[in-house]
């Protein structure tokens, strides 16, 4: 067991799965036997703005919030929300961004511009980059909305939480009749990860 | 070993309320409090529990069971104590029997409320106790020590959790459910009725009651130093100790849970026992400006923002400053700097947004209200001009028109805000001869806070099947005449009725009533696609600020089908009958 406490940071649109995201990773913490602190945003957030979520686990975890440049691992299911929030990865960390665009009604009413070199950017920003088309694989399994567990299998890979543990705490979130398509989803995004650039 | 539990802090109270015997929990939704009910329900078999139409009322039914014998607590967000604090300010007089614990969260850095109010200050103006808990464990435990408190002091106990305290899971020790209190109300006027010549009697009280406690806060659990290098002490109050512990591993502190009455003994001791002072407390600085009363030399708010809440980085930055080094904050990468702003909006197929289309058509004030539809102000709805409090929708409407506002004044509150404090509003338009427009955007829930129940619903929190109040007979009760009721979705329907409401000289109170679909979980209709061909990029359907209906880079929309949920809004208001149901395959 680790010494140092771990931190890892959420990010995306209200609604698009983060809050199970980082209960999971929460759950699978303590399941492996570590102290854990997690934070998450609730209420008016939740209405299609930008929101994250932060998990922190180790021996004992003194508060909830990651400081700038502390998370291991920064998790976005949307590419640009991935870079509102790049200053929480720590130096070396591991960016895993979905490469769903989600259009903000700023964008749509003409107010403002959505990046068009987003991916760009990421790459410059994240010298290790894990884009995966989340919702794609999510669909091939029949559930795209499973997307934020494909992302989830990419960051556990980078976690050292042990396989059990994870199966462990997606069980005990995700409804019986949902259970399936999500391990089938988190195995997805962990193979992605192994077998993609790191 | 006992169980543990991840439990956010509102969950921790919840499993508080029932290891310490509570048997009666009241509450009216409010982020970031609102979870504490909806924990507690789960023990609904051993603790009656209810929404509340308002936090008043709320405040009021656990003063009841208070004062019948049983432990008691409420639940609200920080604005709320303002709703209920008029029972809060006589209560802190009569005092209490089992054992009461108002559960108030704060929300610093307005995460979601309307204003930063430190429910501190509420404490020491009532002069009752405050504990504030640092995290999930201590949520638990001071609910217990809070009820104890209450016993022991006769007094309502604040028990103050921040949003960070709240929202935020820690490992919990769970306990076994001790035996409730017995109930049976001691008939004893002069103890429980305030009238002068007895209220004079329990203000001695209650000015010795502030002594005895502060004694007792000073040598409790609740509050201890932590002595390691004597060059610095730190006083930390609820969840700043979190911080300060992670920035200051090597400092001395005085951790405060039972932070009023003031536990001067220990502010004393640390003070004496340290080079040099800083308090870290979030909002304002209530514990600084008594240590210096007391006459103790310290930093705080010249090296602590009193605006917005603490963070890991804001403490950096402070400890940057006490050690006297330069500060650079970390810098967003320049790729961030012009990222499109992604507020919270109306969900694709929201009802409210039927009546915002409507409103767009006409030169008239909006009084807004707090709900979902606080949303419809941002573009490209544009289409609220006010927004003060909770039932406020309402009178400040009824206030611009007797003021001589020319333009027609229409009022918009939420049913769940209608039966919180927006009837009383609709009888002053009536009896005082106004004539405002009032719409209810009846959502059948509490949607902003998480759709609650409400006296509209038909169900209770413990979800009993119970009457489902009419918000158009409570209308005609208070004596409007013209009463009518919409389907926001038919938007020719919702235009027509406007515009009679619009032309005449009386007041109306519109009705617009469809479930939310997010509550529902289901869409309204089928998902709509866009023909290409038939587009005429007029723009119109943008106009709706629909997040499912997207910008193409040659201006014509296409709708986005994970989020589509088949309102039709966009087939009504586009004149070339380019939104098409996505054909069945
Ligand atoms: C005094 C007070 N209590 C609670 C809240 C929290 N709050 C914000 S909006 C809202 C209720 C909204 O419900 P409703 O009026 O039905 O509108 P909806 O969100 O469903 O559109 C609540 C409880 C508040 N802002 N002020």
């Amino acid at each position: 067991m680790t010494t140092e406490i771990i931190s890892v940071v959420f990010a995306g649109v209200g609604g698009q799965g983060i809050l199970l995201a980082s209960e999971v990773t929460a759950r699978a913490a303590m399941a492996a036997g570590y102290d854990v602190k997690t934070n998450e945003v609730h209420g008016m957030a939740q209405r299609g703005g930008s929101v994250i979520a932060q998990v922190r686990f180790g021996t004992a975890v003194p508060g909830p919030l990651v400081p700038p440049g502390g998370a291991r691992v920064l998790a976005s299911l949307e590419r640009i929300e991935a870079l509102r929030y790049a200053e929480y990865l720590a130096p070396g960390g591991l960016a895993v961004v979905s490469t769903q665009a989600v259009i903000p009604v700023t964008v749509s009413s003409g107010q403002a511009v959505y990046p068009a070199d987003a991916e760009a950017r990421l790459r410059r920003v994240f010298p290790r980059l894990l884009l995966v088309d989340a919702v794609a694989e999510a669909t091939k399994l029949g559930q795209a909305r499973a997307a934020n567990l494909v992302i989830l299998g990419a960051v556990a890979g980078e976690l050292p939480l042990p396989a059990e543990a994870w199966t462990e705490a997606i069980r005990a979130c995700v409804k019986p009749q949902h259970l399936e398509a999500n391990l089938k989803a988190f195995a997805v995004g962990r193979a992605l990860a192994a077998g993609g650039r790191g | 070993m006992s169980e543990r539990q991840l439990l956010s802090g509102n969950e921790a109270i919840a499993r508080g309320a029932f290891e310490a015997g509570v048997t009666v929990a009241c509450g009216y939704p409010g982020t970031p409090s609102t979870e504490i009910l909806e924990a507690v329900v789960r023990f609904k078999d051993q603790i009656y529990c209810e929404w509340s139409p308002n936090e008043k009322v709320a405040f009021e039914v656990a003063v009841g069971a208070s004062l019948a014998g049983a432990r008691s607590i409420v639940t609200m967000k920080h604005v709320g104590l303002n709703v209920a604090a008029d029972p809060l300010m006589t209560f802190s007089y009569i005092g209490a029997v089992g054992g009461f614990v108002a559960c108030v969260a704060d929300d610093p850095g307005m995460h979601s409320s309307q204003n930063e109010q430190d429910t501190r200050h509420f404490a020491r103006f009532a002069k009752i106790p405050i504990l504030e808990p640092a995290d999930s464990q201590e949520a638990k435990d001071f609910l217990r020590l809070g009820l104890e408190i209450s016993e022991a002091h006769r007094t309502p106990v604040i028990l103050r959790t921040t949003t960070r305290v709240s929202h935020s899971r820690g490992l919990v020790t769970l306990g076994e459910r001790q035996a409730p209190r017995v109930v049976g109300f001691e008939r004893n006027p002069s103890r429980y009725v305030p009238i002068p010549v007895w209220g004079r009697k329990m203000r001695v009280r209650v000015e010795e009651r502030i002594g005895e406690m502060a004694a007792a806060a000073a040598v409790s659990p609740a509050n201890r130093i932590e002595w390691r290098d004597r060059a610095l002490g730190i006083v930390a109050p609820g969840i700043a100790y979190a911080y300060v512990r992670e920035a200051f591993p090597e400092a001395s502190v005085l951790k405060l849970g039972w932070s009023w009455p003031f536990p001067d003994a220990l502010i004393r001791e640390v003070a004496a026992g340290v080079k040099r002072l800083l308090v870290v407390e979030e909002l304002e600085p209530i514990l600084e400006e008594h240590i210096r009363a007391l006459g103790i030399a310290c930093d705080g708010k010249n090296l602590v923002p009193t605006i917005g809440e603490l963070s890991p980085a804001r403490l950096l930055e402070i400890r940057a400053k006490v050690d006297g080094v330069p500060w650079t904050a970390p810098v967003p990468p320049a790729e961030a700097a012009d990222l499109p702003a992604r507020p919270p909006v109306l969900c694709p197929g929201c009802p409210h947004r039927g009546i915002f289309h409507a409103l767009g058509k006409h030169d008239v004030i909006v009084t807004g209200d707090i709900g979902c539809y606080s949303l419809g102000v941002f573009a490209p709805l544009n289409r609220v001009d006010t927004i003060l409090c909770m039932g406020g929708g309402i009178t400040v409407a009824h206030g611009m028109e007797k003021a001589g506002e020319k333009r027609r004044l229409v009022g918009m509150v939420g049913d769940s805000t209608f039966f919180h404090s927006g009837i009383t509003g609709l009888l002053d338009i009536v009896y005082n001869c106004g004539a405002s427009v009032i719409i209810v955007v009846d959502n059948r829930t509490t949607a902003m806070t998480g759709h609650q129940d409400h006296p509209g619903t038909g169900r209770t929190l413990m979800g009993e099947p119970t009457v489902s109040v009419s918000i158009e007979e409570i209308g005609r009760a208070c004596g409007v005449r013209n009463v009518a009721t919409v389907y926001p979705y038919d938007l020719k329907q919702v235009n027509e009725v406007l515009k009679t409401a619009l032309a005449s000289q009386e007041p109306w109170l519109i009705v617009s009533r469809a479930p939310c679909p997010l509550h529902e979980k289901k869409p309204v209709g089928e998902p709509r696609q866009v023909r290409t061909e038939a587009c005429r990029k007029c723009k119109l359907c943008f106009k709706l600020g629909c997040p499912a209906i997207e910008a193409g880079a040659d201006g014509i929309p296409s709708v986005n089908r994970l989020l589509c949920a088949g309102c039709a809004m966009c087939a009504q208001v586009c004149p070339a009958h380019a939104f098409e149901p996505i054909a069945k395959t």
